[in-house]
């Protein structure tokens, strides 16, 4: 670290190299980032959120077999390391003969991964909303789907809001481990272009750098949502 | 109109409800009194399904639910569209306007046209006076007139029978008057009702006859007049007095 600050300072030969290969690696960083990264988070949040509702409104039934199945879902969704995940959905799915790309598949792991832990957050939200609601949509004859989507949920989702936002942003920067199962995803991009360069410390801090970017638009995102969910709250 | 026989309700091993029998005419007010933990609110929510009896029979209008036998979810949630409820903590959907509120039922529920719904929530919120409060949400509104929008959006379900759950207990005590006040309003124009209060002066004006209620039975049932200035039971006289 010391030899690579001190090469930057004190040599201008040095300076011109890594500007030269930061300005030619931008834009498949970029590239990387607009066709794989954020798709790939975008895709799996989608898929991801729903599972969750589903899986919440199984854990909260009272019917038996559904709610063990979510339980156990959940369960052994959080008690493995999300990259082993990805591991065995890349190469348990060949083997089942099902042959599809690294992108798909990541999306599969990357879906199932949040569905899961939104699912507790979706729980909780929807354990949140007082009783009285319940009672006032069933009181006028709602059935308990009229009541989900018209009373429930809508209330839910501003309670969801802060930590889903944090899943969406977690999400986001694990989308890095699907270099691991060769998704040319931003990260892929920049290990394969420090392979021929050998500059790892700039690649990876321009990677990080756009992560940020990427991850600082979405809390500003999530500032716009909450005022506008919480505009009925006092 | 409303006819209840040998209605009982049990949570777990506690008896609430031990044999109710109880008719009501279209038209007539009654009002349920009776110290807490007499059964008085689950009987009421009884009606309303809320809480499913144990065993018995509720019939309104000609409908009947024989809760002896199992009852679907379908003959639960069309019956209880005979009946609106007003809860003591108002439960107004915090995420929609006072209209909305009031329009919600007959959209969602009746799937009615929503120009109509709309004209019909806005005479009836005037009617409750909030006619210049239509598009405030509940949290800007006080609680006399969160009830009030209460009332609207139960009477916006066109109910046979209007069911009120100690509905001024959560108010302060000067905003009491405007909700008691559209209740005689609406007692005035022949709705049905049945109204579980502390209010004795509401009861003394409003009310056809008085329920005492005590332990899970109907203790005694008269006209206000009688039950409060001439009570036979013993219990009546003692609860009466503590109140007074």
């Amino acid at each position: 670290m010391k030899m690579y600050l001190t090469n930057i300072f004190t040599d201008p030969e040095r300076i011109d190299r890594l500007i030269s290969i930061a300005k030619s690696s931008l834009l498949p960083l970029l590239e990387g980032a607009i066709s794989y990264t954020i798709p790939l988070a975008l895709i799996s949040f989608v898929i991801g959120l729903t599972l969750a509702v589903l899986t919440a409104l199984a854990r909260i039934s009272t019917i038996r077999v559904l709610q063990i199945i979510a339980r156990v879902y959940v369960s052994a969704i959080r008690g493995t390391p999300l990259l082993v995940q990805l591991f065995l959905i890349f190469y348990l799915l060949p083997a089942l003969n099902i042959i599809i790309d690294p992108f798909p598949s990541a999306v599969i792991g990357f879906s199932l991964n949040v569905g899961a832990y939104a699912s507790e957050v979706i729980r909780a939200a929807i354990l949140s909303i007082p009783k009285g609601q319940w009672e006032a949509g069933y009181s006028m004859g709602m059935s308990y789907q009229q009541l989900l989507k018209r009373i429930i949920l809508p209330q839910a989702s501003r309670v969801s809001i802060p930590p889903l936002s944090n899943t969406f942003i977690s999400l986001v920067k694990d989308t890095s481990l699907a270099s691991m199962i060769l998704v040319t995803e931003m990260f892929r991009r920049a290990q394969e272009i420090a392979a021929t360069n050998y500059e790892f410390i700039l690649l990876y801090s321009m990677a990080a750098l756009i992560y940020w970017v990427i991850c600082f638009v979405l809390s500003v995102l999530q500032g716009f949502m909450e005022k506008r969910l919480n505009r009925y709250v006092s | 109109m409303i006819t209840l026989k040998g209605l009982h309700k049990k949570f777990d091993e506690l008896e609430v409800l031990k044999g109710i029998d109880l008719q009501v005419d279209r038209g007539k007010v009654v009002v349920v009194i009776g110290p807490s933990g007499s059964g008085k609110t689950t009987l009421l929510r009884c009606i309303n399904v809320l809480e499913t009896p144990t065993a018995g029979e509720i019939s309104i209008d000609n409908q009947t639910l024989d809760f002896t036998d199992s009852v679907s979810k379908k003959a639960i949630s069309s019956f209880r569209r005979l009946t609106g409820m007003v809860f003591q903590s108002y439960n107004l959907f915090p995420h929609m306007t006072a209209l909305g509120n009031v329009m919600e039922g007959p959209l969602t529920v009746k799937g009615e046209n929503k120009e109509a719904v709309r004209k019909r929530a806005e005479e009836l919120l005037s009617k409750v006076g909030l006619g210049d409060k239509l598009d405030y949400y509940p949290f800007q509104l006080s609680g006399g007139q969160q009830q009030r929008v209460g009332i609207a959006r139960a009477l916006a379900m066109e109910p046979k029978v209007m069911l009120f759950d100690e509905p001024t207990s959560a108010l302060d005590p000067e905003l009491v008057g405007e909700v008691l006040k559209v209740m005689k309003n609406l007692a005035s124009e022949g709705m049905t009702m049945v109204v579980v209060t502390h209010e004795m002066r509401f009861a003394e004006e409003a009310a056809d006859e008085v329920i005492f209620m005590d332990g899970g039975h109907i203790i005694e049932r008269g006209a206000p007049s009688q039950i409060f200035t001439n009570p036979k039971e013993e219990r009546t006289k003692q609860f009466l007095n503590m109140i007074q």
